[in-house]
């Protein structure tokens, strides 16, 4: 065993950006996973030094107790305006926000909007679970026709309750916005992609092109009332139907 | 270089940030004071000094952008008018508690609700006793001339900076909107990024190679560490109530009778004053510059010398509550004041200082 940990034999290991402390998300969660790989781009670009990030209300509230860069909390749906400021006064910095569904596209519906028609020139990490889940799982502006919470028991109602709003399709549609993907990270595959999307995502601020936007459709166990692995096939057959992945706009080279 | 100019108070205010060496304003067009983003965007500051001018979709947008750029240790500001400042009030109340600095502008316009566009000063409580949620102060300037305008800019900036706090200009829609003669100072040049780590070593500037993680964040969960958050925040405030109170004391040394009031009424009082002597009254003015911190003090000891005090303000009576609880029943206050944007004006603030002062029981 001694034989091979040894440093040459080293294949992976813990971001350098992750600060050693164990995340407060719940067993299950993606949330650890999308902070994972998040960390992982910024130390892949050497870029650690020069990013900066906004954290939501929501669950991810605490991110910057997990990514060790330069980072400003923001009120409850504000984190593009906050971005938008930091990045035309730092426009050779790389900013992110990292957001969940209630802060991106209910309370911050105007600013999310707003900033990816200016096509501010930052990266959008949006982490949709149909759910408020800090606040004890209320009812979102992406819950799912029919799908319960605790402020729709008996399931979304869309002709009392509004129907789901499918954001991102919604600034894909923008001039400002450069590059929109929806992912998740529910399994090995689907992480390999992901992190590759927000590389993309952060790679672009180099081109100063406009906002790029990643989705990341997730699991919320918690709110969901369910075991994990029972969450994420429950996300495969309702969730991704709804929100299907993959790339809605990509550069035009 | 300096210049002399005849300019409004609005385009005053957009002149002094660039010459101040502003990084960055965030705004929303309201009346009266659309000005200052308008001649803003005459002036294209980004072509000379390299600031940043951006129209928002909402206050509340331009708020929260004035929260990231002070918390990147820039100079920014933003102003707005009454109704304005209140959909604001979210954003200012988390950046006194993350700590960042900024300047903001109320050009205030008569109230509650859409009110009217006229000159008012009824959001005086709403500056100086918090306006958001949470203990917390602004430091609070009152200008009463274009030239004090344009000098609170820089003073607002210092200030706001010192300690780590956003600051106020509490003007009016007449100061806005009047022209007066005003000297503008010479252009300062924009903090350099160098200059800001060495000033801000706070500010979320990217860690660098000589540094960990810098937060700013208004959220702390346990309790008993929120309490000291409040202690230190309420320290600071106290520092400013010793150190940074700002007044202007007029023909007070022989008076039997105070005027006291602050920004545009100050101006009207000093004729009513003059009308005073004119008629044998021996009226001085005191006027709070600082309206947080508030000239405690020099009311404290004047109300030992004279007779009366009258409070005049182009509101209900919000002033006159820190004018009784300065001077501490020692001497009689009165309030007199125009509502809904009416500016009083000088022979009627004389009289109402005769009957409810002079003449009054």
């Amino acid at each position: 065993m001694n034989d091979i940990i040894k440093p040459e034999n080293l294949v992976y290991q813990k971001s350098k950006i992750l600060h050693e402390k164990a995340f407060h998300y719940c067993p299950g969660c993606g949330h650890s996973t999308a902070h994972r790989i998040l960390a992982e781009v910024i130390e892949e670009m050497g870029i650690e030094e020069t990013t900066l990030g906004v954290c939501p209300v929501g669950c991810s509230v605490f991110a910057y107790h997990y990514l060790n860069v330069d980072m400003q909390q923001a009120a409850h749906g504000r984190a593009t305006a906050i971005a938008t400021a930091m990045k035309r006064l730092f426009p050779d910095h790389f900013v992110f926000t990292y957001q969940g569904d209630g802060d991106l596209a209910a309370i911050g519906t105007a600013e999310t909007i707003h900033a990816c028609n200016r096509g501010e020139n930052f990266t959008i990490i949006f982490i949709n679970n149909g759910i408020y889940g800090m606040t004890g799982g209320q009812m979102a502006p992406t819950t799912l026709p029919g799908m319960k919470s605790s402020t729709c028991p008996y399931g979304r109602d869309t002709s009392i309750m509004g129907n789901p709003l499918k954001i991102t399709e919604m600034v894909a549609t923008l001039p400002g916005t450069y590059y929109v993907t929806r992912q998740a990270v529910h399994t090995p595959a689907a992480v390999r992609k992901c992190k590759k999307a927000l590389r993309k995502a952060f790679e672009s601020q180099k081109l100063k092109k406009g906002t790029s936007f990643v989705e990341i459709v997730s699991n919320c166990n918690s709110g969901w009332k369910m075991k994990p692995v029972e969450s994420n096939k429950w996300m495969e057959e309702n969730m991704f139907p709804f929100f299907p992945l993959g790339d809605i706009k990509v550069p035009q080279e | 270089m300096e210049e002399l100019r005849l300019m409004k108070g609005n385009d005053a205010i957009a002149e002094a940030a660039i010459r101040a060496g502003a990084d960055g304003y965030f705004g929303y067009p309201i009346t009266p004071q659309s000005e200052i983003l308008e001649t803003l965007m005459v002036l294209e500051p980004w072509k000379t000094t390299s600031m940043v001018v951006l129209q928002a979709e909402s206050e509340v947008s331009a708020i929260n952008m004035v929260y990231g750029g002070g918390g990147c240790g820039k100079k920014v500001l933003t102003t707005s008018s009454s109704p304005g400042i209140s959909l604001m009030q979210e954003g200012i109340s988390y950046m006194a508690g993350a700590e960042i600095p900024c300047l903001l502008v109320n050009v205030v316009r008569g109230g509650p609700g859409l009110g009217t566009i006229q000159p008012s000063q009824a959001d005086y409580f709403q500056a100086c006793k918090g306006g958001g949620h949470g203990d917390y102060k602004l430091i609070v300037l009152a200008p009463s001339s274009v030239q004090e305008m344009a000098d609170f800019v820089e003073l607002g900036f210092d200030l706001a900076f010192k300690y780590r706090t956003p600051a106020l200009i509490l003007s009016d829609g007449a100061i806005g909107q009047m022209m007066e003669k005003v000297m503008l100072k010479e252009q300062k040049p924009r903090w350099t990024e160098a200059e800001i780590r060495k000033n801000n070593p706070w500010a979320t500037t990217g860690r660098g190679p000589n540094r960990n993680q810098n937060l700013l964040t208004s959220l702390e969960l346990d309790s008993a560490v929120q309490e000291q958050v409040n202690i230190r925040l309420q320290a600071k405030y106290k520092k400013m109530q010793e150190n940074e109170v700002r007044f202007e004391a007029i023909q007070c040394d022989d008076a039997d009778y105070i005027f006291v009031a602050f920004g545009l009424t100050a101006r009207i009082c000093q004729k009513s004053l003059a009308l005073a002597r004119e008629k044998g009254i021996k009226v001085g003015l005191l006027r709070p510059i600082t309206l947080f911190p508030f000239p405690e003090k020099q009311l404290a000891d004047l109300s030992k010398k004279v007779k009366g005090m009258l409070v005049v303000e182009m509101n209900a009576g919000q002033m006159i509550e820190d004018v009784k609880l300065s001077v501490n029943c020692n001497v009689k206050v009165e309030h007199f004041g125009r509502l809904g944007g009416i500016i009083p004006s000088p022979n009627e603030i004389l009289e109402a200082l005769e009957n409810k002062i002079i003449g009054g029981k």
